[in-house]
């Protein structure tokens, strides 16, 4: 691969439940992320795509397994390291966007800032400037509700990149948008989110969106069955 | 972190109106509850604030209360008089007659002599007339609120003639004096005169009032008056105590109220509590959000306290200012008067709205405290 890494993991083991009932989600999985690159994770459900991400963002604890995340071995971290290392150095696109409804698209965006200790104030003048770059200009004092799937989406993209992070990780971040949408929304987020020293991991079953990933990542039964470097070919089909 | 948790709290504007509605009805109905019980309670000590000249008050060692009385022979006046410490001592005479008002009704009320040289008995303030007056023939003075009740829709003014068990009495005076459990309606006028309007001979004298020496507590004073005498005797404080405890022994006033003081911490801490469990609850997504992207427990915690603490500032107030609005309205009708908000049934309903709050915070805080991040990635 050549590149420096952003995530790797070594052995990671997740299982849920106890006894009879446990059951076995991750078998072991050794995997590396490249900085400076586009990952999609992608596989059919249940694979447990969302339970490595939910892992390699420090959400879920591993059962067995090491992980490093930007050379900083998380799963040795403690709770309140991890929740700092999270807010300083990674940032998120849901599926639903899970934007707070309560606050106005620029006041969603500027949430990682004000986690961080910015004050609401000064993280909205922050946030924003990038809502005006992803063309929300118009709709930043709006609330979730009274914005498109689309806007919705780029108000998550903001949020996900207004503290600056080194990995954004994105779950299905174009399931619940149309085609057109969805492939504007990855375009910005490339245009955004990418850099030498950045990664963005997409967990997607969107085949639309493939296009925009350098590295893909096949999981199957709770291991990573391929990884190699995307083509344009491939992209297409 | 906090305009971010304020935001969300004043978000839901329904919910957010059914929690401080819920505190401010629960300050209410405890406030309110409890300034009727101290108002109630303390009529039955109103006779004896209404003379704070006098320190003692002597009784028959059957008494209990200030309606309950045996009349003492007028003979132990001087033996109080002589016991050692006692400054001065006076009769006062209590009792209950009949007046027929303006309209020609019938209405209980109370009756006052006080000394006949010294006028000492007479509560200190004076609405209108002179209290010397009071030694003219069939001279009489009465309360404010007794006024009010007997010449309905007048004006106060002197003059005014009332039958008292159907003898003379001319007002002279309009006093203020404390409301009483039984009536509204007081009569004072000097001892011999009272004798008279009750018909009785002698020993009818109903308490002997008295002060201490300077030197000595009332309380002391009050013990060497029994033991010379053989009389009951107290301190007015501790009179006063006992009139009122016995109202709170053999009434079933307290139990009543205390029932809807326990209601009302009850509703507040179920509606309360259920409420903001149930905000909590609906906005747990917002929470493992803010987790996720890197909220720290502590500051989640926090957000959740002040929401709180917002929620349990603004419910107590409107609560109280709804319990002082009360009684501000309701203390201006003869029948409430000298209802009122003491200071630390404020202060209690107060820490009991903060117990509420803290309850329901709690609850909700375990919630928010053990809800999965990681419930950001399911769909």
């Amino acid at each position: 691969m050549g590149l420096p890494i952003a995530v790797e993991c070594e052995g990671v083991i997740k299982e849920f439940g106890s006894g009879s009932t446990k059951q076995r989600v991750l078998h072991g999985i050794d995997w590396q992320v490249p900085l400076g690159a586009t990952t999609f994770l992608v596989g059919p459900s249940g694979c447990g795509k969302t339970t490595l991400i939910s892992i390699i963002s420090g959400l879920l604890s591993a059962t067995a397994g090491r992980v490093w995340v930007l050379g900083k071995e998380t799963t040795k971290m403690r709770k309140g390291a991890l929740v700092r290392f999270r807010a300083d150095h990674l940032g998120f696109i849901f599926q639903q966007f899970n934007l707070l409804p309560s606050l106005t698209a620029v006041e969603n965006a500027a949430v990682p800032l004000v986690v961080q200790g910015s004050t609401l104030a000064s993280a909205k003048r922050q946030a924003s400037g990038l809502l005006d770059r992803l063309g929300l200009e118009k709709n930043k004092w709006k609330y979730p509700n009274q914005l498109s799937g689309g806007q919705q989406q780029r108000v998550a993209i903001a949020r996900a990149l207004v503290h600056n992070p080194r990995i954004v990780i994105s779950d299905e971040p174009t399931a619940s948008l149309d085609a057109e949408t969805g492939h504007e929304a990855m375009q910005l987020m490339r245009e955004v989110a990418s850099g030498p020293d950045r990664a963005v991991i997409v967990v997607t079953h969107d085949t639309r969106i493939f296009e925009f990933a350098d590295y893909l990542a096949t999981m199957f039964d709770g291991r990573i069955e391929s990884f190699r470097q995307n083509t344009p070919s491939e992209s297409s089909h | 972190m906090f305009s971010i948790a304020l935001k969300m709290l004043f978000h839901d504007r329904a919910k957010y109106l059914g929690l401080i509605l819920g505190v401010a009805f629960s300050t209410l109905l405890i406030n309110q509850q409890l300034g009727i019980f101290i108002g109630l309670i303390t009529r039955a000590g109103a006779v004896i604030v209404d003379v704070p000249e006098a320190d003692i008050w002597v009784m028959d060692p059957g008494v209990k209360n200030l309606d309950t009385i045996f009349p003492l022979r007028d003979t132990e006046i001087g033996r109080v008089r002589g016991v050692p410490g006692v400054a001065w001592a006076v009769p006062l005479y209590k009792s209950n007659v009949t007046i027929r008002t303006g309209n020609g009704e019938l209405e209980a009320s109370l009756l006052i002599g006080v000394d006949d040289s010294t006028l000492i008995g007479l509560p200190p303030e004076v609405v209108m007339g002179n209290i010397d007056d009071l030694r003219r023939p069939d001279a009489v003075a009465v309360s404010a609120d007794g006024f009010r009740k007997v010449w309905r829709n007048q004006p106060f003014s002197l003059g005014n003639i009332a039958e008292l068990n159907d003898r003379r009495a001319v007002v002279v005076a309009i006093l203020k004096d404390s409301p009483k459990f039984t009536s509204s309606i007081t009569f004072f006028t000097r001892y011999s005169q009272a004798l008279q309007y009750t018909n009785n001979g002698r020993n009818q004298m109903s308490f002997i009032i008295g002060r201490s020496a300077p030197e000595l507590s009332p309380e002391d004073v009050a013990r060497r008056i029994v033991e010379r005498t053989g009389l009951q005797a107290m301190s007015s404080r501790d009179f006063r105590w006992k009139a009122i405890m016995y109202v709170v022994q053999n009434t079933g006033i307290p139990i009543s109220i205390g029932t809807v003081v326990a209601l009302g911490i009850l509703v507040g801490i179920a509606v309360v509590g259920l409420m903001f469990n149930l905000f909590v609850l609906e906005n747990l997504k917002q929470f493992a959000v803010l987790k996720a992207i890197g909220t720290s427990n502590i500051q989640l915690l926090g957000m959740v306290f002040l929401q709180a603490c917002v929620v349990g500032f603004v419910g107590f107030s409107l609560g109280l200012f709804g319990a002082t609005m009360f009684f501000e309205t309701a203390g201006k009708s003869p029948t409430f008067q000298g209802f009122f908000l003491p200071w630390y049934v404020a202060v209690g309903s107060g820490a009991v709205a903060a117990c509420i709050i803290v309850l329901a915070a709690l609850f909700a805080m375990r919630r928010v405290l053990f809800a999965d991040p990681a419930i950001v990635f399911r769909g």
